[in-house]
């Protein structure tokens, strides 16, 4: 019972890993209709930035502001710069420019900050009172981090002007030029505030998974999943998906199939309920005219 | 009358191309070293596996990140029957691309319901999967699990001399090689020029039309399905045989990246640039390694995204708008970019 | 026309003198001549892998050093390191371009099973050098069969022999857990465990869990090996899970004895990270000097590691045990072409390789390098230590020929 127990919660916080991972794979979506593969290493670029901050003596919570403003920019630049020539393009170059974009990040890290994996501090004290043997302080603390960002994220798109205006450059970009939106700067905006947010997340997920230049390759397909897996357009399912692949994915190995094909089977059971519920399990059906 | 012997006479001029690249390419490996025609040997098997991909995404919208896996099915299909059946290499073809084409349509099913992103995913998750159930250890007697089956290379079954380098076991194989794709690349061009192939193009563009023209959607996407994964199988059991061993370290979903790559650096729906696409995706990393030692990588993915700035719709798209220019407006047809489905439900998004 | 006697004397005597002068003069293969010796190298300097990459950078600058110094007999070092990614496909086109465009006298350091497996049948058929490969599998040292092969590092079914009598000597009944990575090494160090415990195995071993490289985490598989009830740990990972796997361990509270494998022991980059309490009492195997152990950072030996790093990877990691592993091995190479003089055809590389017998600086005090015609297997000899919260501690014999 205890076993399963821990099972479960350390199925939760990995889930808490891959559902802010996702989070920021479906802010770039609402705001761009794209998937951008190369979030995952941005996000390991950012958390070596905050590394390299913390290493030469900022404090841990400046670093932390400034990486994640540094994304933001990043981010803005990276969508104005190196995305707008390929606006017009047709889908599938996008998606090679966004693998580009994911082999210079990786390389570029190996390169600048070599292989040896690092530590990086977590910001939540180690004895709190809060914490219990089945889950960490900082497992608590980064899940209540991503829960402000989900929170914040719903709220920004729900009720702001400018959420409105994002998602409306994302769904019908000529109409939204219409009424008055500036379509470009929204996705600039949409892919910074995505950079920023692949930062808070990857400076969550670095205490407990070590920091190298490969960290995120394995939990962006995770992420990847969690987010279909949730509904791509929802930022609630991407995080309710990443704690149902978080736990499926740990109790499947440790009980059903044996760690040898757990990735296998996973992956199975998650292609499975697309197949029955094709929109993920919390996204809406788009409907578009024949 | 005229447009048909205009029509005519292109056929004729393309036949005459197609003739000439082939008796270069047949000189070629005389004329370079072993290691080159190595290559070269790659680079055509490539440009089969590409071909098949574009067959299921250039020409039926359907977004497949996993024919790696379809490639390592087909390598492996061709190193068990060589190494535990004893099955000589040339029979592996046939028996490889059966497989390939049985597990494809089936694959086909739930890529019914699937549409654009979550196809991706699937297929993504299908590429990952592959390399793990091979290391599996209830198949390794069959499989080598994670050490992998050696082979042996194939020695020529004639030798003769030409230009004065001998018929060497890399150069036999990169005329058999030849010879295979000449027959891939013929069956696919039929098969898009005919019946099945403007279902599939029709399928791409409009599929509630198309079923609304009586075009058969689920058997036709599957079969899709099935071909491109025949065609990447063969090009799997080609490269197996080639490099003479296989591991499921060879068949990482980087893999199905790079052949998404070579589809879309060649041109969506186009025949000739699987070729284009097989080139870039051989050469270019090793081109990139010469550049740069210590990030050999960001300098591919700059060169990448130049690519894709430079020639949007690939290699062939470009040829196609230069193509385009040259002729008078009238006769421009609808070179219309080919419309990827990538909208959920596989409802098209306007 | 006869010869007057004077004249045959002397073309006799100008014959065997150039006879004689044949006798020294140089001998050269592809990739050696007067001036320099090609050294071909494949690494994984990208993907899965690449945290290996460290090694090929080390190598590279030892060999920088040498060529700074001289040379080896008056000879520059030539390195040329090709990245294959550990896609064993692309080993066999790097190694293909190494052996006949390059045309290197050999290949040195090819790293990990699978793409040395990939290369294994073509480098003894085109009979060139593929020297002191950088896996610790135990197929590499079969002279008989593969004469063009050599491994260099201790194999990694001898260390977990090791381990396993050690297990059998101290803990006869205790409960065993392992995690391995699924791939060729960790199921190798399973295989060598599994023969060391023979029959006891299958009553001893009660949980056997892996993960993949692409994992995030270890921990689920740590919580089901603590559920097992093992009593002893036997943690082969690499770095970056050897750290998680230790930290989870006590984050469970759970204390196991702990047996870990010699490729993450290094204590800068694995224990501290891990949390250097949580490491008290793990046992491992070394037979290189860790970097970051205090007992070493004195004395000449790693006086000269500290200057070669300073001045010829002044970027690199003091701490990473990869720069000492390459450093040594490089030093190996550099003694074989030594021993080969002027004789630089790809034979006498071989023979040269299979006559050392020496020491080198940053070995652990006992252990050797020794090989000979039958005898592929250059490192053998490992020693037992255990960690005490700063540093490792040698205990024990010497085990190993």
């Amino acid at each position: 019972m205890e076993a399963l127990l821990h099972q479960i919660f350390s199925g939760l916080a990995n889930g808490c890993i891959y559902g802010s991972v996702a989070l920021a794979l479906v802010m770039i979506y609402q705001s761009t209709h794209h998937i951008n593969f190369a979030q995952g290493e941005m996000a390991t670029f950012s958390t070596f930035i905050a590394w390299a901050l913390i290493q030469s003596g900022w404090p841990y919570w400046g670093a932390f502001a400034a990486t994640v403003a540094i994304s933001f920019a990043a981010g803005v630049a990276i969508q104005r710069i190196i995305l707008r020539p390929v606006e017009k393009a047709p889908v599938l170059t996008n998606v090679i420019v966004f693998i580009g974009l994911l082999v210079i990040f990786n390389s570029l890290a190996g390169w600048i900050f070599e292989h040896t994996i690092k530590s990086f501090p977590s910001p939540f004290p180690q004895d709190s009172a809060l914490a219990s043997v089945y889950f960490s302080a900082h497992d608590l603390g980064s899940a209540a981090v991503m829960l402000c960002v989900l929170g914040t994220l719903y709220a920004f798109f729900r009720f702001t002007k400018i959420g409105l205006g994002m998602r409306a450059a994302a769904l019908n970009p000529e109409s939204a030029r219409l009424v008055g939106i500036r379509v470009s700067w929204m996705l600039a905006l949409g892919w910074g505030l995505a950079a920023a947010i692949g930062a808070v997340a990857g400076m969550m997920v670095a205490p407990v998974v070590y920091l190298d230049p490969n960290m995120m390759s394995g939990i962006l397909l995770y992420g990847f999943a969690a987010a279909l897996l949730g509904g791509i357009d929802n930022p609630w399912g991407a995080v309710l998906g990443g704690f149902i692949v978080g736990v499926l994915e740990n109790l499947l190995g440790a009980y059903v199939i044996g760690t040898e094909l757990k990735l296998t089977v996973a992956l199975v059971l998650i292609v499975g309920t697309l197949t029955l519920r094709p929109n993920g399990l919390f996204g809406k059906a788009v409907v578009a005219r024949v | 009358m005229n447009a048909d012997a205009d029509a005519e006479r292109i056929d004729r001029r393309w036949l005459w191309a197609g003739a000439l690249l082939l008796v270069a390419l047949l000189v070629l490996p005389f004329l370079v070293k072993n290691y080159r025609v190595f290559q070269l040997n790659l680079v055509i098997i490539y440009a089969i596996a590409v071909l098949g991909l574009n067959i299921l995404t250039g020409y039926n919208g359907q977004i497949s990140l996993g024919h790696g896996a379809f490639y390592a099915l087909g390598a492996y299909a061709a190193a068990i029957l060589m190494d535990q059946a004893g099955w000589p290499y040339w029979a592996t073809l046939p028996a490889a691309a059966l497989a390939c084409f049985g597990l494809g349509f089936l694959m086909g099913f739930p890529a019914l319901r699937l549409g654009g992103h979550y196809l991706a995913l699937a297929t993504f998750a299908f590429a990952l999967a592959i390399p793990q159930l091979l290391k599996y250890k209830h198949i390794e007697a069959w499989t080598g699990g994670v050490q992998g089956i050696v082979l042996s290379k194939p020695e020529p079954p004639i030798s003769f001399r030409f230009l004065g380098q001998p018929l060497s076991a890399d150069r036999w194989l990169y005329v058999f090689s030849l010879a295979v794709a000449v027959v891939m690349f013929v069956l696919a061009w039929n098969l898009i020029r005919g019946r099945v192939g403007r279902a599939l193009v029709a399928i791409r563009d409009h599929p509630i039309a198309a079923t609304a023209m009586g075009i058969n959607l689920p058997m036709f996407k599957s079969l899709a399905f099935g071909v491109s994964a025949a065609f990447t199988g063969v090009a799997g059991a080609l490269g197996g045989i080639v490099v003479a061993f296989v591991a499921p370290d060879s068949f990482t979903v980087f893999l199905s990246i790079t052949f998404l790559v070579g589809v879309v650096v060649g041109g969506l729906a186009s025949i000739w640039g699987a070729l284009f696409g097989a080139v870039f995706i051989q050469f270019v990393p090793n081109l990139a390694d010469e550049i740069s030692k210590s990030a050999p990588w960001a300098i591919y993915g700059a060169f990448l995204i130049a690519f894709m700035y430079l020639l949007p719709t690939g290699v062939v798209g470009g040829l196609r708008k230069l193509a385009a220019r040259h002729r008078s407006r009238a006769d421009t047809v609808a070179d219309a970019a080919p419309h990827v489905d990538t909208s959920p439900t596989n409802r098209r998004r306007s | 026309m006869t010869l007057s006697a004077p004249c045959k004397t002397t073309l006799i005597g100008a014959a065997l003198a150039l006879a004689a002068g044949a006798a020294w003069a140089q001998k050269y293969d592809p990739g050696a001549d007067d001036k320099e010796i090609k050294v071909g190298h494949l690494n994984p300097y990208s993907g899965p892998a690449s945290a290996y990459g460290t090694i090929g950078k080390a190598i590279a600058a030892y060999f920088q050093k040498v060529n700074d110094e001289g040379g080896i007999n008056g000879r520059k070092i030539d390195f040329i390191s090709l990245d294959d990614g550990y896609n064993p496909a692309k080993t066999v086109e790097q190694a293909r371009k190494l052996v006949e465009q390059d045309e290197v006298l050999l290949i040195f350091q090819p790293l990990g099973t699978p793409p040395n497996s990939a290369i294994h049948k073509y480098m003894n058929t085109k009979k060139v050098p593929q020297l002191f490969v950088a896996t610790g599998a135990t197929k590499w040292g079969d002279p008989q069969n593969f004469p063009w092969t050599m491994g260099w590092q201790p194999n990694y079914q001898s260390e977990a022999k090791i381990y396993a009598a050690h297990i059998l000597e101290t803990m006869p009944n205790a409960k065993i857990g392992v995690l391995y990575q699924n791939d060729d090494y960790g199921k190798d160090y399973l295989k060598g465990f599994e023969d060391g415990l023979s029959d006891k195995a299958a009553s001893m071993i009660v949980s056997k869990v892996s993960y993949e490289v692409t994992d995030p985490t270890v921990d689920s598989q740590m919580v089901t090996l603590k559920s097992s009830g093992a009593d002893v740990f036997f943690n082969v990972t690499t770095p970056k899970f050897a750290a998680q796997a230790i930290k989870k361990a006590a984050e469970l509270g759970w204390k196991p004895t702990q047996y870990l494998n010699s490729v993450s022991n290094a204590v800068g980059s694995v224990l501290k990270p891990a949390g250097l309490d949580n490491a008290v009492g793990v046992i491992s195997a070394a037979y290189i000097k860790d970097p970051t152990d205090p007992q070493f950072q004195t004395g000449p030996e790693y006086e000269a590691w500290l200057a070669w790093m300073k001045k010829y990877q002044p970027g690199g990691d003091l701490t990473s045990n990869f720069n000492v592993y390459g450093y040594t091995v490089a030093q190996t190479l550099v003694q074989v072409l030594k021993q080969c003089g002027n004789d630089l055809t790809r034979a006498n590389v071989m023979k040269q390789a299979a006559s050392l017998d020496m020491t080198l600086p940053m070995l652990l005090p006992g252990v050797n390098i020794k090989t000979a015609a039958d005898d592929f297997f250059p490192i053998e000899r490992e020693q037992l230590i255990k960690f005490n919260g700063k540093s490792w501690e040698r205990f024990g014999k010497v085990y190993g020929r």
